[in-house]
C-alpha cells in the first residue's frame, strides 16, 4: 500500500503527483498535515512542496484536457474534505493517462464524482456571496464573518473587491480563522489573534460598530418581514432556499 | 434624512410593493467605475429567502403609496383607508446605498402610487435613480416602474439611469382591464413600452457605431400579468406573453396569482386561496416559450384553452404528441432532447458532450440528471427496453405519471432559482 503524506497546499498535491509518477508509485492513501498519524503506516512517502514541479504537473494537466479542467481542479481542491485529494490524485492520474480528453465524459464515475464536488463547491462559493453581511465599523470600513462548509472564501475575493472597491472591507472566515482584508489597494490574507466578534452571529463588539449600524440592521430586518406575503408562507421551500446553517450570520434572521 | 422613524415608513413602503413579483436582477453586466460602488452580475444573486420562499434580491419599495387612481385588484387603490406615507428620493437613495454597501441586496426596485399626476410621479423616480448614478457613483442595479401615462421625455431618461424598466399590463384584455382599472386602458400601458423598445433598439443600434453611445435600460423590459383576477383563459394570457416576447423583446413576463386584497370589491372572483399551481403551470409555459423553443400554440390552443393544473406542460404537450416518441437519446438532435418530459436545460448539454465519449445508458442517464420515471416513456436508449408512450397509450402515461406524483402542498412548486456558477477563478 502507497501512503503518501503532503502539507495540504495545493501546490503539496500536484507535487505529489510529480513523485507518484518519478517513482512510479500511486497514491492508495493520502494524509495531508500534521505528521503525527504518518506513524501508524510504516513508509509513509512525505512530500516535499516543490513550486516547480507543481508547476509542471500543472501544464500537464492543461496540456491534457483543458486551463479549465485545471481551474476546476484547484476549486475541488478547496472541498477542503478528507477525501478529496485522493479523489484529485485520482482525477489528475486519470487526466494524465487518457489518450483523449476526458474532461465531458460524465459516464465515467471518476469524472461525474469531481464533477458534482465542483457543482458543490462553487454553490457554496456563490452562497458566500449571497449571504455574507457587511456591518460598518467606528471606522467606516466594513466587517463580515462567515463559516462556509468548504473553503471558499478565495474564489469569492475577486467579486467583492470589484463590488465593493471604494470602500475597505474585512472577510473573516470563522471555521478556518483566517480572512482577507481589503484596503482600498490590495487585498491581502489576515489571522487575527484575538478577534472582538461574538462568534455565535459573527456581530463585532458593540464598541466597534459605527453608530447607525445598529438602525441598518433594524431597517433591514423590518424591509425583510414587511414584503413577506403570509398568505403564501412556506416553510419547507423557505429552509430549502435559506438553510438553517446560515441563520445566524443573517440581521435579518437574527433577534435583534 | 433616516433614522428610527424610517421603519415606519419603511414598513408600509415596502409592505405596499409587495405584491410585484419581479424578483430578477439579472440581464446586464455593469462592471464598477473607478472611485465608484457596486456592479450588476450578469446572473445576478439572491440575497435572502422570504418565509413564502422568495428571493431577494432587491430593495423592492414604493416611494410613496398615495394613489389618485383606483384600480380594484390594488391595495393602495384610492377608496382603500389604508396607512399612507412617502420617502423623498434622498431617502431611497440613501437607503439603498446603506444597504448595498452591506451586501443586502443587488439594487433597488422602485415603484410608487400615481401623486398628482403621472409626469409628476415619474419625475420623482427619475430623480432617485439620478442622485443614485451621480452623487452616489453607484453601479449597482436599478429598476424603475414606467408610470402608465408618463411622458415619452420622462421614460426617455428614466432609461438612461436605469438598468430595466417596466409597465405592467396586470389584466391581459382590455375589456377586463378597463373594468377592474377605469383610470386605465391599453393604450397608457403599450404606448409606454412601445417607446421604450424602441430606445432600446436605438441605443443598441447607436452603440454598434459609437461605443460610449448612451446606454438605456440594458437590462430590457419587463411586466407583470395578474392571474385569477379574470376570467381569461391561459391560451389568452400565453398568447399576450408570446407577442410580448417576440414583438416588444421583452425580458421576461412575471405571473402573479391574485391575492384577494379588497374582497369587498364585487367585479372581483372570491377566491378561497390564491392560484398558486395555475401561476406555476403558466411559470413552466413561459419557460417552454423563452428557453425550449416552444410555440404558445404547442402549449394551449382553442381545444385546449387551460394548462393541465395537474402535469407540467411539456408533459401534457408530449401526451398529446405520442407520434413523435419515443426518441433515441443518443441520436437525437439538441432541440428535440429539450422536448423530452423529465429532460432540462441543465441535462441536455451534459448528454451531448458524454454521447461522445460513449452511447448512455438509463444509468449514465440517470446520473446525468435526467428524471427516468418521467423521461422513460418518451425514449429509447442502449440497452433500456421498457414500455413507452406507444405501446402504453398516452391515457395510460398520464395515469402512471399521476400516480408517481405525490401531490405535494400548493406552494412546495418553485421555479429554480439557481443559474449556474461562473468560474470564480477566470
Ligand atoms: S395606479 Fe398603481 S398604485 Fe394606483 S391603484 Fe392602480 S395599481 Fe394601485
Amino acid at each position: 500500500m502507497n501512503v503518501f503524506s503532503f502539507d495540504n497546499t495545493f501546490e503539496g498535491l500536484l507535487t505529489l503527483i510529480f513523485e507518484s509518477y518519478r517513482q512510479g508509485r500511486f497514491p492508495d492513501e493520502i494524509l495531508s498535515g500534521e505528521g503525527s498519524q504518518c506513524i501508524l503506516f510504516g513508509s509513509t512517502i512525505i512530500v516535499e512542496t516543490d513550486d516547480r514541479k507543481a508547476e509542471r504537473v500543472w501544464k500537464g494537466i492543461i496540456s491534457h484536457s483543458s486551463e479549465e479542467n485545471a481551474h476546476r481542479i484547484y476549486r475541488v481542491f478547496l472541498a477542503d474534505i478528507r477525501d478529496t485529494p485522493l479523489l484529485l490524485a485520482k482525477f489528475i492520474c486519470f487526466t494524465i493517462d487518457s489518450v483523449k480528453n476526458e474532461e465531458t465524459n460524465f459516464a465515467e464515475p471518476l469524472v461525474l464524482e469531481v464533477h458534482k464536488l465542483h457543482q458543490k463547491v462553487c454553490k457554496e462559493a456563490h452562497r458566500v456571496q449571497m449571504f455574507v453581511r457587511f456591518q460598518k465599523t467606528v471606522e467606516a470600513s466594513y466587517y463580515a464573518s462567515f463559516a462556509p462548509m468548504y473553503d471558499v472564501l478565495p474564489l469569492c475575493i475577486p467579486h467583492f473587491r470589484d463590488r465593493y472597491a471604494d470602500q475597505s472591507w474585512i472577510i473573516y472566515d470563522l471555521k478556518r480563522n483566517y480572512g482577507f482584508l481589503y484596503d482600498l489597494k490590495n487585498v491581502s490574507r489576515v489571522v487575527f489573534d484575538e478577534l472582538r466578534v461574538n462568534t455565535q452571529n459573527g456581530q463585532l463588539h458593540s464598541a466597534l460598530l459605527a453608530e447607525d449600524e445598529i438602525l441598518f440592521q433594524k431597517l433591514w430586518k423590518q424591509y425583510y418581514r414587511s414584503i413577506c406575503i403570509q398568505e403564501r408562507k412556506n416553510d419547507k421551500v423557505h429552509r430549502q432556499l435559506l438553510p438553517k446553517r446560515f441563520w445566524k450570520y443573517l440581521p435579518e434572521k437574527g433577534i435583534l | 434624512m433616516i433614522s428610527e422613524s424610517s421603519l415606519e415608513k419603511l414598513k408600509i413602503l415596502a409592505g405596499a410593493a409587495k405584491y410585484d413579483v419581479s424578483c430578477a436582477s439579472s440581464g446586464t453586466q455593469r462592471s464598477n467605475t473607478k472611485g465608484g460602488i457596486g456592479n450588476a452580475s450578469a446572473w445576478g444573486i439572491c440575497h435572502s429567502f422570504t418565509e413564502d420562499g422568495r428571493c431577494v434580491s432587491l430593495l423592492k419599495i414604493m416611494l410613496s403609496n398615495y394613489c389618485i387612481y383606483d384600480c380594484a385588484y390594488c391595495i393602495n387603490r384610492k377608496s382603500n383607508e389604508i396607512p399612507r406615507t412617502s420617502f423623498t428620493p434622498d431617502e431611497i437613495a440613501k437607503l439603498t446605498i446603506e444597504f448595498y454597501r452591506r451586501n443586502y441586496i443587488e439594487g433597488l426596485f422602485l415603484s410608487s402610487g400615481v401623486l398628482v399626476n403621472p409626469d409628476h410621479t415619474m419625475e420623482r423616480m427619475v430623480s432617485v435613480a439620478k442622485l443614485l448614478r451621480t452623487e452616489h457613483r453607484y453601479n449597482g442595479y436599478i429598476h424603475l416602474k414606467a408610470i402608465p401615462g408618463a411622458s415619452p421625455q420622462l421614460i426617455a431618461d428614466a432609461g438612461r439611469w436605469a438598468d430595466r424598466l417596466s409597465v405592467n399590463i396586470e389584466i391581459p384584455t382590455e375589456n377586463n382591464l378597463k373594468l377592474l382599472a377605469p383610470d386605465k386602458d391599453f393604450k397608457s400601458v403599450l404606448e409606454p413600452m412601445k417607446i421604450i423598445s424602441a430606445n432600446i433598439l436605438e441605443s443598441k443600434a447607436e452603440r454598434k457605431i459609437h461605443r460610449n453611445a448612451p446606454l438605456f435600460s440594458p437590462a430590457g423590459q419587463s411586466t407583470q400579468l395578474i392571474i385569477g383576477a379574470t376570467d381569461d383563459t391561459d391560451h389568452t394570457i400565453l398568447k399576450l406573453s408570446s407577442a410580448l416576447y417576440s414583438r416588444r423583446d421583452l425580458k421576461r413576463v412575471y405571473y402573479s396569482g391574485y391575492i384577494p386584497v379588497n374582497s369587498y370589491d364585487t367585479r372581483l372572483p372570491a377566491l378561497i386561496a390564491p392560484p398558486l399551481r395555475r401561476e406555476h403551470r403558466l411559470y413552466q409555459a413561459d419557460w417552454l416559450l423563452r428557453f425550449y423553443g416552444f410555440g404558445s400554440q404547442e402549449i394551449v390552443n382553442a381545444e385546449n384553452p387551460n394548462l393541465d393544473l395537474e402535469l407540467d406542460p411539456k408533459v401534457s404537450w408530449a401526451l398529446r404528441n405520442p407520434h413523435l416518441f419515443p426518441i433515441d437519446i443518443n441520436k437525437a438532435d439538441p432541440a428535440m432532447l429539450l422536448r423530452i418530459p423529465g429532460i432540462g436545460t441543465r441535462s441536455v448539454p451534459l448528454i451531448l458532450l458524454a454521447r461522445q465519449h460513449q452511447r448512455l445508458n438509463s444509468t449514465h442517464l440517470k446520473k446525468l440528471g435526467v428524471v427516468m420515471k418521467r423521461a422513460r416513456y418518451f425514449i429509447t436508449c442502449n440497452e433500456l427496453r421498457s414500455q413507452n408512450i406507444q405501446e402504453l397509450k398516452p391515457e395510460l402515461v398520464r395515469q402512471l405519471l399521476l400516480e408517481k406524483k405525490a401531490i405535494g402542498n400548493d406552494g412546495a412548486v418553485q421555479l429554480k432559482l439557481f443559474h449556474p456558477m461562473m468560474p470564480a477563478l477566470r
